[in-house]
């Protein structure tokens, strides 16, 4: 099937400023270029002169006997194919080491975007549909164009030297035997036009099928016990049958497209064999010239295939490219000003002064907050979700700047600082604990990629992750592959939280978790808070009565507004919201006591 | 090797087309071995011989060839990847019935990552294998051997010059292969970690800014960015030694046939024609031996995906109906656990050690302990979706295991801790037991599960999409919907397990209250799993599970008095509760 070419669903908007874009990439190879393009040059003409001599020899070497010839025509031959073998050579290395090269600057190019982009162009565009069509494009284009780059340009300078060729011995019969060409690129569209319209009916029918596959997989259980097996066994079927049919139906182009091409081809040749004859005995051509064109003519269809082939994978890449210019081109939004100052080391006062707030215009997420929190004091946010609890941990950090009003941090504004220096002094325990690929050691130096042995130890200690860390086979050095599937939630959590002391900050963000974590972890857990919470400004987002109590100032968040404030008692003693939210919650359990 | 024979077994399903597209891979070769041969008369007997009668007839037929070759190579790839589709089809199919039906003890220790590759990648593997490769070396293998046999017998001496590069070539590839298996995985790991860099920094991105990191990610790119260029850089030096020389081989043999063959021209004992068509020849005998060698690492890779999709389809099934199991059709409310003892497969430790209990008609049972002390292993036993290790369970004196799965499952209604939400509608969720239930039921069990006026609110009702494309649920949401779900079963016995944990509290209040009542009313039996005591009191008999074993039981008040374990739970209950998210 990989080889019917597939009109790709959506081409790029503008393929040539795409190309000439990529194209721009190619400057600083400026100088192993030229070398590069007569390698392929040359390979290619060597190909194109064999046929040529060999039907040279024919007619003046092998039909007059003359051998002595015909040796010296073999050893110049010899000799023109080993210069071939070299060029072919040089093409295959400098032409794959510039693409390569090229391919891993634009790589480059991409992730240092990421990294320059802020928090809300993740916001705005899916993390999850970006990351699927990124990590797409980029292996479409690693593909296509590391394999077909090359293989075009070898494939494109053969075609052209093998019809200059056939021009040149016999103008007439080469124009009868080139007729084939256009005939077969015709036929390569029209079958890439037909494949399309069934190629999406493949395409929606094995989406379906993956889907409940990946969902039934992953639900046996339920399955099981509510009896659905059967039922389930049956849809399936259904569809399997649906994809297996689309698949059979799209077939019959693909299968057709080779065939059709190489039944053009062979046309090509008889036509050669016919029209060349009759020029032969008519003596307007010689054998040696027939001979030479059914050699050319069986030599158009590799070219001819790989071309049809790599030109719809191509096309996806290109409509790919253009997507990764797009977001290479897309504005950094949040930026250091020109004249911002490193921020120096933090105290711990923060402040939202009159804050407001959208990540839309037009959209009120907070609504002229006001926040002080003296060096040390720690703040429970408490509030449904949506609120704004969230918004209000995210203008902290600077993840968004405010639409009105000034949140600073030590009486600064944190629009003046550089986002390093502020950030590299503020805490962060997410709900969701990312590990990154690395050993646990890496993991947890991930704010100070240069702390000492002892430095992680020390931190892992704090946050109660040391003894369970030991236990591990490699201990520091065991790698945690792709996003640490090997760990619980709670072990995840500690590493996070081991991460937040190992950087010793002045403020601290928590984001507590919800999730049930198992019991012995959990009490963990609640110590290695506990201690990343000491002598640190602090805001946590609380759903655990501990904390709330604790806490110097709680802030009630409702519909992007601090509705209350005080500590626990302060607020019970209002017997407002937050009174009565505690007494719904923990309502249950007073009654039986 | 011999998943694959099992592989070639399922082509005897489709005899008719095997068929088709071995006949068309014959007819296509001899086609093929006809067109040097037309070449040669032409030449021959046509334009040496000055016979324009002759250059037209065999102009035409070649055309009878062109037409011959594309119906027979149309019929070859069409057969063959029409079969390839029924083999994945097939073996999808007993996949996938073979993961629906195999225990929960497999599933525990299986990931579900790994089902989806084998039922997924590994079959796509199995497919092209039929679909392309085989299709390749079988005709690759007949054209060397029709080409070699048409060569001999047309002049044995320059054939045997020809057909050396059949050896030369094909050790070429295989050198290219063994030594730079290597080398190929090196690439696709390190490209894999690079996406792997990458993905996690898009997901991690908050994170990544939040600790500044985001030069030390730039250079760890960078380095690994740079070190996957040099692997490909090696790639393309073993590329680069081995193809030009195979080029290289067969324009030297090309060279021989036109000296040797010259030579022998020259001496009158070989005509030009069939110089020309011996030359034409050539052609196909490298084409074959590259195909072939392309296709060996597609051949074990598809031999190691037949391994593992075989593995699934022969693992054995660890609950199945005992022969003569009666249908459990009546519930009389006596469930016994006589001493039971249960490990889970590969677990150190016995997950219940001795539990004996026995239930009374109506008892509204509720099971309270830790996480991973063994109380939720004690209705999965009840429901046989393990069987015990030693010990037995009975309802109403008769063993669980003498009844049949189906009828056992079907009565007895159970609400996970961990709720599942499927793709499709509102409806379709709760109707999960019963997909053609009218919409009246299922708004009855909705209103129960008190998410009745919530789904109504929604713009689409009942008909709202739910999953990954759909509306987004909060996870008090999503288990009042498993409730739902469960309570339109046709349970006899219920079972709740810590089904209401994510429910905001006043919520929870009230459908505890509802379902009190329907437990009383419409069940022989009913249990109640969870971790806070809170939810429980309302419990005829309260079973306090404990490191596997049963610790205590009585009513609240009871245990609060004879029980030190059921004191402290209170105790660190009262002190430290976790408050539900809200907003649900």
């Amino acid at each position: 099937m990989a080889n019917a070419p597939v009109a790709p669903e959506k081409k790029a908007a503008n393929q040539g400023s795409t190309v000439s874009r990529f194209l721009g990439y190619l400057k600083p190879y400026q100088k192993e270029m030229p070398f590069a393009l007569g390698a392929v040059i040359l390979g290619a003409a060597t190909q194109a002169i064999g046929p040529f001599l060999i039907g040279w020899s024919i007619d003046n070497l092998i039909t007059p006997g003359n051998l002595a010839g015909l040796i010296g025509m073999i050893i110049g031959l010899t000799l023109t194919y080993l210069i071939g073998t070299l060029a072919i050579r040089a093409q295959i290395f400098r032409v794959g080491a510039i693409v390569q090269k090229v391919l891993a600057q634009l790589r480059q190019d991409i992730f240092i975007k990421i990294q320059r982009l802020s928090v809300g162009y993740f916001d705005k565009s899916e993390a999850g549909d970006l990351m699927s069509r990124l990590l797409n494009d980029v292996s479409v284009i690693n593909q296509a164009f590391g394999q077909s780059i090359p293989q075009i340009l070898g494939n494109t300078f053969s075609l052209i030297g093998i019809i200059i060729a056939m021009l040149l011995i016999n103008f007439q019969l080469g124009l009868l035997s080139n007729l084939v060409v256009p005939l077969m690129i015709v036929t390569t569209s029209v079958f890439s036009r037909w494949a399309r319209a069934r190629f999406r009916v493949t395409r929606t029918t094995i989406g379906e099928l993956s889907a409940r596959i990946e969902e039934d997989v992953s639900s046996v259980k339920e399955a099981q016990a509510f009896n659905r097996v059967g039922y389930n066994i049956d849809a399936f079927e259904a569809l399997n049958a649906a994809n297996r049919d689309a698949n059979v139906d799209a077939v019959m182009v693909t299968a057709a497209f080779l065939p059709s091409i190489d039944f053009l081809n062979t046309l090509a040749t008889a036509g050669v064999l016919a029209y060349g004859g009759y020029l032969a005995v008519t003596g307007a051509a010689t054998v040696g010239t027939v001979t030479a064109f059914l050699l050319y003519v069986q030599q158009f269809f590799r070219p001819i295939q790989i071309l049809s082939q790599f030109y719809t994978q191509a096309q996806s890449a290109i409509a790919g490219l253009e997507r990764i210019f797009l977001l290479l081109d897309e504005p950094v939004l949040l930026q250091d000003s020109p004249n911002a100052v490193v921020m120096p080391p933090i105290t711990g006062k923060v402040e939202f002064d009159q804050v407001t707030f959208g990540y839309v215009p037009g959209q009120t997420i907070l609504d002229q907050v006001n926040i002080c929190a003296q060096p040390g004091q720690m703040i429970a946010l408490v509030g449904p979700t949506g609120a704004g609890k969230s918004t209000i941990i995210n203008l902290i950090l600077r993840f968004y700047d405010v639409t009105n009003g000034m949140v600073k941090i030590d009486d600064q504004d944190v629009r003046d600082v550089t986002q390093g220096s502020l950030r590299r002094q503020i805490g962060f325990v997410l709900q969701d604990n990312i590990l990154f690929s690395g050993t646990v050691a890496e993991n947890l130096a991930f704010g100070r990629p240069n702390a000492s042995q002892a430095e992680i130890e020390a931190a892992a200690r704090v946050a109660n992750v040391h003894e369970f860390v030991t236990q591990l086979p490699q201990g520091y050095a065991t790698p945690l592959g792709g996003g640490g599937a090997a760990l619980s939630q709670g072990q995840r959590q500690l590493i996070s939280i081991a991460r937040a002391v190992l950087i010793d900050p002045r403020i601290l963000i928590l984001d507590e978790a919800t999730s049930s974590i198992d019991t012995q972890t959990e009490g963990l857990v609640q110590d290695a808070i506990a201690a990343l919470l000491k002598n640190r400004t602090s805001f946590v987002i609380a759903h655990r009565l501990s904390t709330i109590t604790q806490a110097n100032q709680v802030l009630v968040v409702q519909q992007g507004q601090i509705v209350e404030s005080g500590t626990h008692a302060q607020l019970m003693k209002q017997s407002g919201v937050y009174a009565n939210l505690y007494a719904l919650q923990l309502g249950a359990t007073q009654e039986q006591s | 090797m011999d998943s694959l024979k099992r592989v070639f077994g399922i082509l005897g399903t489709y005899r008719l087309w095997t068929l088709g597209a071995t006949l068309s891979l014959l007819l296509l070769t001899a086609a093929n071995a006809v067109t040097p041969q037309l070449f040669r008369r032409g030449i021959d007997q046509g334009i040496a011989a000055k016979n324009l009668d002759v250059v037209v007839m065999t102009g035409l037929l070649m055309v009878g060839v062109a037409i011959a070759r594309g119906l027979f190579n149309f019929g070859q790839s069409y057969w063959a990847e029409a079969i390839s589709q029924g083999v994945a089809y097939q073996l999808r199919a007993q996949v996938f019935s073979k993961i629906e039906t195999l225990s929960f003890s497999y599933h525990d220790q299986a990931q579900t990552s790994q089902l989806l590759t084998r039922i997924t990648s590994d079959i796509e593997q199995i497919r092209t294998f039929i679909g392309t490769s085989l299709l390749q070396v079988v005709s690759s293998a007949v054209t060397l051997v029709t080409i070699a046999t048409i060569l001999l017998i047309m002049n044995w001496q320059l054939a045997l010059i020809s057909l050396m590069v059949i050896p030369l070539a094909g050790l070429l590839l295989y050198w290219f292969f063994i030594k730079n298996q290597p080398l190929f995985s090196q690439v696709q790991e390190r490209l894999g970690d690079l996406n792997d860099v990458l993905r996690e920094n898009l997901l991690g991105v908050r994170v990544v800014k939040a600790f500044a990191r985001e030069p030390v990610e730039m250079q760890r790119y960078t380095q690994m960015n740079n070190n996957l260029v040099a692997v490909y850089l090696k790639t393309l030096s073993a590329i680069r030694n081995t193809f030009p020389f195979i080029f290289l081989l067969s324009n030297l043999v090309t060279l021989a046939v036109i000296g040797f063959g010259g030579a022998q021209v020259i001496e009158g004992r070989f005509t030009i024609g069939e110089l020309v068509a011996f030359n034409a020849y050539l052609l196909f005998i490298v084409q074959p031996v590259l195909l072939i060698g392309f296709a060996a690492p597609v051949i074990a890779q598809a031999a190691a995906s037949a391994d593992r999709v075989y593995e699934i389809v022969d693992a054995p099934i660890e609950i199945t109906n005992r022969p003569g199991a009666v249908p459990f059709d009546r519930c009389g409310g006596r469930i016994t656990f006589e001493n039971v003892w249960f490990r889970y497969p590969g677990a150190a430790m016995p997950a219940l050690q001795g539990v004996s209990f026995e239930t009374k008609p109506n008892e509204l049972i509720a099971i309270l302990g830790m996480t991973g002390s063994g109380k939720s292993t004690v209705v999965n036993l009840l429901l046989r979706f393990y069987d015990v290790t030693q010990g037995a369970i009975r309802i109403d004196g008769r063993d669980v295991r003498d009844f049949s799965l189906e009828s056992l499952r079907s009565l007895i209604g159970i609400v996970f801790q961990e709720t599942t939400l499927f793709s499709g509608t509102l409806y379709e969720n709760i109707a999960y037991a019963k997909p053609d239930a009218p919409l009246s039921d299922v708004i009855e069990v909705a209103k129960t599960a008190h998410i009745h006026d919530f789904i109504e609110s929604l713009p689409e009702g009942y008909d709202t999409l739910v999953g990954e494309r759909g509306v987004g649920l909060s996870g008090g949401q999503k288990q009042r919907i498993a409730i739902a779900r469960t309570l339109l079963t046709n349970y006899k016995i219920l079972i709740l397990d810590d089904s209401t944990s994510a429910v905001d509290a006043e919520t929870a209040a009230q459908i505890q209250q509802d379902l009190d009542r329907i437990m009383r009313d419409r069940t022989c039996n009913a249990f109640v799993i969870a971790q806070r005591i809170s939810t429980i009191q309302s419990a005829d008999r309260i079973l306090l599970i404990d490191k596997g074993k049963l610790a205590a039981q009585g009513t609240h008040k009871e245990l609060m008095r004879t029980s030190p374990l059921y004191g402290a739970i209170l105790e660190s209950q009262m002190k430290q509760p976790l408050l539900t998210p809200m907003g649900t």
